[in-house]
């Protein structure tokens, strides 16, 4: 019987897939922000799966409030990539330094 | 056969997750990571949620996976390159990662539903034979949560036009429409009349 641990075990590795990602994909911005993506997909199956466990849906509802999130995540992290592309012609993480941070 | 549909989503969603992450090329990893929301959906509706499977299906594969795809192939960029040093990178990368997957697994052992977190649920979901998940998300979204509903639209709104803004770049030597230079002509200044005498040019 698959039961919320399941769900929670798959979850978790899929979320530390991302982090993992990051911290290896350290030169390829795209790379980092799928991996971004990869997390918030582990963080919707947490509160899916909690969702039907506790019946309660509002679980689901915040699901829809992080995938808005997300997609304007993606939308704005692209286009700051491209703009960033078209001045520098590099998508370097390295390369991006111009506010000494 | 729900047994066997979780384990092969489940399979398949986490191997898909670890390609995205090591594929040679990020158009790969594009594909990866729409297999995993593919497998993640079908995960979403073995737990009851069908709209949000296929609301996932829509935003993720139709919109988000797509604009990625649609910017990795728009820029040049020598992807090869930006792998180079990845192995330094993987034993630091591997030992974040044990050391998280250790830390939630110690909170999955420690975890334990409370007495009263039945009692504290927000929105009680109706039973399936009584209502459909969408009707229920429906009626639960539009009256308890309209404000965050626009507040949601109004994320998405600005994210749309700070991409634009982003994006967006003035071309030289291109010809446009402008609007109120064409509304301010006027025939005084447009037309030029000429007596021309008969038998004369200009």
């Amino acid at each position: 019987m698959i039961g919320l641990g399941h769900y929670l075990t798959v979850a978790a590795i899929m979320f530390v897939t991302g982090i993992f990602g990051i911290f290896i994909n350290r030169k390829n911005v795209i790379i980092i922000l799928m991996s971004i993506e990869l997390m918030l997909l582990a963080v919707n199956l947490n509160l899916v799966a909690f969702s039907a466990h506790l019946g309660d849906l509002v679980g689901q509802i915040f699901t829809l409030f992080v995938l808005t999130v997300a997609a304007a995540e993606a939308a704005i992290g692209l286009a700051i990539l491209v703009c960033f592309f078209r001045n520098t012609g590099t998508i370097a993480v390295e390369d991006i330094n111009v506010m000494k941070g | 056969m729900a047994t066997f549909s979780f384990y092969l989503f489940s399979i398949v969603a986490v191997l898909s997750g670890f390609l995205v992450v090591f594929a040679r090329s990020p158009v790969h990893s594009v594909l990866w990571l729409i297999l995993a929301f593919f497998s993640v959906a079908g995960l979403f509706v073995l737990l009851g949620a069908e709209f949000v499977a296929m609301l996932m299906l829509i935003v993720y594969v139709g919109a988000v996976a797509v604009l990625f795809l649609f910017v990795v192939m728009m820029l040049d960029v020598d992807f090869a390159a930006l792998r180079e040093g990845m192995a330094a990178y993987l034993p630091v990368g591997l030992l974040i990662g044990v050391i998280l997957l250790v830390q939630l697994g110690f909170v999955f052992g420690a975890w334990e539903t409370t007495d009263i977190a039945l009692a504290q649920r927000a929105a009680v979901t109706p039973s399936p034979a009584e209502v459909d998940n969408t009707a229920a998300l429906g009626a639960l979204l539009y009256t308890k949560y309209i404000f965050l509903f626009q507040a949601a639209g109004l994320v998405l709104l600005v994210a749309m036009i700070g991409a634009i803004v982003l994006t967006h770049r003035k071309r030289v030597g291109v010809k446009r429409q402008d609007v109120l230079t064409q509304m301010y002509r006027d025939p005084a200044r447009a037309v030029e009349l000429k007596d021309v005498k008969p038998g004369q040019g200009i």
